[in-house]
């Protein structure tokens, strides 16, 4: 087996390279501050557990719907929990769903798209199989998994996950058919290379920094769709507190609690906006043309 | 023309048929018993079994398959198992709420989103473009029912201009019905237009930069022409493609409204069906959505011509 000698940049170089600033462009402080505000989000949510004042899950009969105090808050809610403790709780849960979601989407849609997009006779049926799956609204889709499945973490994950899969491959298989079409790769098949080695060797890497741009896209959308999942009533066990679980019990005392549905929708909001922003920002960055290739 | 719309409603036919193959299988390969669900709770083994025979569940697969596509062909989507219901009675006695709040909401986002892209990218650089892409990234990222909520909170709470939930037909006196629409159709919208009006500037920048936009306005065309005429049309055709894929958003956006807002629409009925597992309606409301889905692309892909003359069919 004859192979191009190539001397491949680490995934490191392959990435700063990407992202790297064009001579002369200025970024501005939007993405810087996005970036910031993400961050204080994660890290709050992340170390919930080591400040907020009360036990997210405790209940207490005697506290209910109190309104703000120096005890509570942001007060408690209709079983006398800390809504601000459940709050800065929820987005650990509600994070690593947007996180877990966009990982799995895109390692399953990266492996379907390189292999629609190599193999021509698996084109036309794969193609076709995710045409289908996008036609089914997404929502609806995902709570039926849900629904069906149980309302557990892992189920509410993979229920996001497979409707965003369809938009994954048709992204990968665009920039593999392109890419195909390079003398690099024409080269290696005609030197023989093994067709794992083509697929990752070659092929991979002009994914890569599409991928990372949907995938902040997905991790933004896969956070959303929880927080509709939980107030349909078709998220994670409602004993859990997620943004999305807290403003679904908070549907039923909106008149008297709004702040049930207000808080963690700030937070969420504010969280989605960031990375949506820091989407846009890498995007711009990567290729103009980036745009056409998703459609 | 006619052949392109006979090919692409053939071509329709295979991705609704892995529809229903895909929505066939992930009811019955999944845990959950119809059987079960239909016979309640203190039903004993044999009377499981029988109503599992009566349901045909105890056929192969590829037999219950069969059976029940072949049924759909002949537009019998079976009986609810909850209501006991013929469940495209049950679709159409909903159908009503849901399509005149989505046609509502789409004549709003047009008529909002349009305007506001065409300024954004008139004004490049300017403080309305800079409103405009905020207001569109923001749309993006608040929940819909969040936004319901908010607008609740404000005009139905604070304001009392319309009632907070409910709905009311048109035939019961319009002032009535809009009244009770006009926050859900908000809501819908607000998604909506954040994405027209999105493409609409994205689409309108590149145009604006052509030369016969120039020459439009050397020979002393006036702007609003120039923009509405001149550049907007050649601007229509990736606005009404977003139109219709951002479709599928509206589909799920009018399920989380109609709870918002207490609205008995499909949206609702399919929520329902689905956490109540009433098999019959979640495979009918699925295919259903997905064939409108298709077929509004399909119209959207035909209206191009209408807009761009280039284009033939």
């Amino acid at each position: 087996m004859a192979d191009i000698p190539t001397s491949r940049p680490s995934a490191f170089h392959v990435l700063t390279g990407i992202f790297a600033l064009p001579k002369g462009a200025r970024l501005g402080a939007g993405p810087a501050i996005a970036a910031l505000v993400l961050a204080i989000i994660v890290m709050a949510s992340v170390c919930a557990p080591l400040y907020v004042p009360h036990d997210p899950l405790s209940m207490d009969a005697m506290s209910r719907l109190k309104p703000p105090s120096g005890e509570f808050w942001l007060g408690t809610d209709p079983f006398g929990r800390d809504i601000f403790s459940r709050v800065m709780t929820g987005g650990r849960v509600s994070l690593l769903i947007g996180v877990g979601a966009a990982v799995v989407s895109v390692a399953i849609g990266l492996a379907i798209g390189l292999v629609a997009g190599f193999f021509r006779t698996a084109d036309g049926i794969i193609m076709r199989i995710m045409d289908s799956l996008m036609a089914i609204p997404a929502i609806l889709l995902a709570i039926a998994l849900v629904a069906l499945n149980g309302p557990s973490l892992g189920s509410v994950i993979i229920a996001i996950t497979i409707p965003e899969v369809p938009r994954v491959v048709r992204l990968v298989r665009s920039v593999v058919l392109t890419a195909r079409e390079e003398p690099y790769v024409e080269a290696a098949i005609a030197l023989g290379s093994s067709m794992p080695k083509i697929l990752i060797q070659h092929l991979l890497p002009n994914t890569l920094a599409p991928l990372i741009v949907q995938g902040t896209y997905i991790c933004a959308s896969a956070i959303l769709i929880e927080a509709i999942l939980s107030f349909l009533g078709a998220g994670v066990s409602t004993e859990i507190p997620t943004w999305g679980n807290i403003m679904a019990e908070g549907r039923t005392y909106f008149q008297l609690k709004p702040g049930l549905i207000f808080w963690p929708g700030i937070l969420l909001s504010l969280c989605i906006l960031c990375i949506n922003l820091l989407g846009d920002t890498a995007r711009d960055l990567l290729d103009p043309r980036m745009k056409k290739r998703e459609g | 023309m006619f052949g392109y719309i006979l090919r692409r409603l053939l071509a329709t036919i295979p991705v609704l048929l892995i529809v229903s193959v895909f929505v066939f299988l992930l009811l019955r390969l999944t845990p959950g018993d119809p059987a079960a669900i239909l016979a309640g709770d203190a039903a004993t083994p044999a009377q499981l079994e029988r109503i599992r025979d009566s349901l045909g569940l105890n056929d192969p697969l590829h037999v219950q398959f069969l059976t029940w596509f072949g049924q759909m062909l002949q537009g019998d989507f079976g009986t609810s198992l909850i209501s006991n219901t013929d469940v495209l009675d049950m679709v159409s006695d909903r159908l009503g709420p849901t399509v005149n709040i989505a046609v509502m909401t789409i004549i709003i986002s047009v008529l909002l989103a349009v305007p506001m892209g065409v300024i954004a990218a008139w004004r490049h650089r300017s403080w309305i473009d800079f409103a405009v892409m905020s207001f569109s990234v923001l749309g993006f990222s608040v929940p819909v029912f969040v936004i319901g909520y908010i607008l609740i909170q404000i005009f139905a709470i604070e304001l009392r201009w319309v009632p907070v939930q409910g709905y009311k037909s048109p035939a019961d006196g319009l002032g009535a019905f809009f009244s009770r629409a006009v926050l859900p159709s908000l809501t819908l919208a607000t998604i909506y237009v954040a994405l027209i009006a999105r493409m609409t500037r994205a689409s309108m920048l590149e145009v604006l930069g052509e030369d016969y936009i120039r020459t439009a306005r050397a020979k002393g065309v006036r702007e609003n022409v120039v923009l509405f005429r001149h550049a907007l049309r050649n601007a229509a055709v990736p606005i009404l493609t977003i139109i219709g894929t951002g479709f599928a958003l509206l589909i799920s956006g009018v399920v989380v409204t109609e709870s918002v807002f207490n609205i008995p629409g499909i949206g609702r009925l399919t929520v329902d069906a689905i956490l109540a597992r009433d098999y019959p309606v979640i495979q009918a409301m699925i295919l259903l959505t997905a064939g409108i889905y298709v077929m509004v692309n399909l119209l959207v892909d035909l209206s191009y011509s209408l807009f761009d003359p280039r284009i033939r069919y």
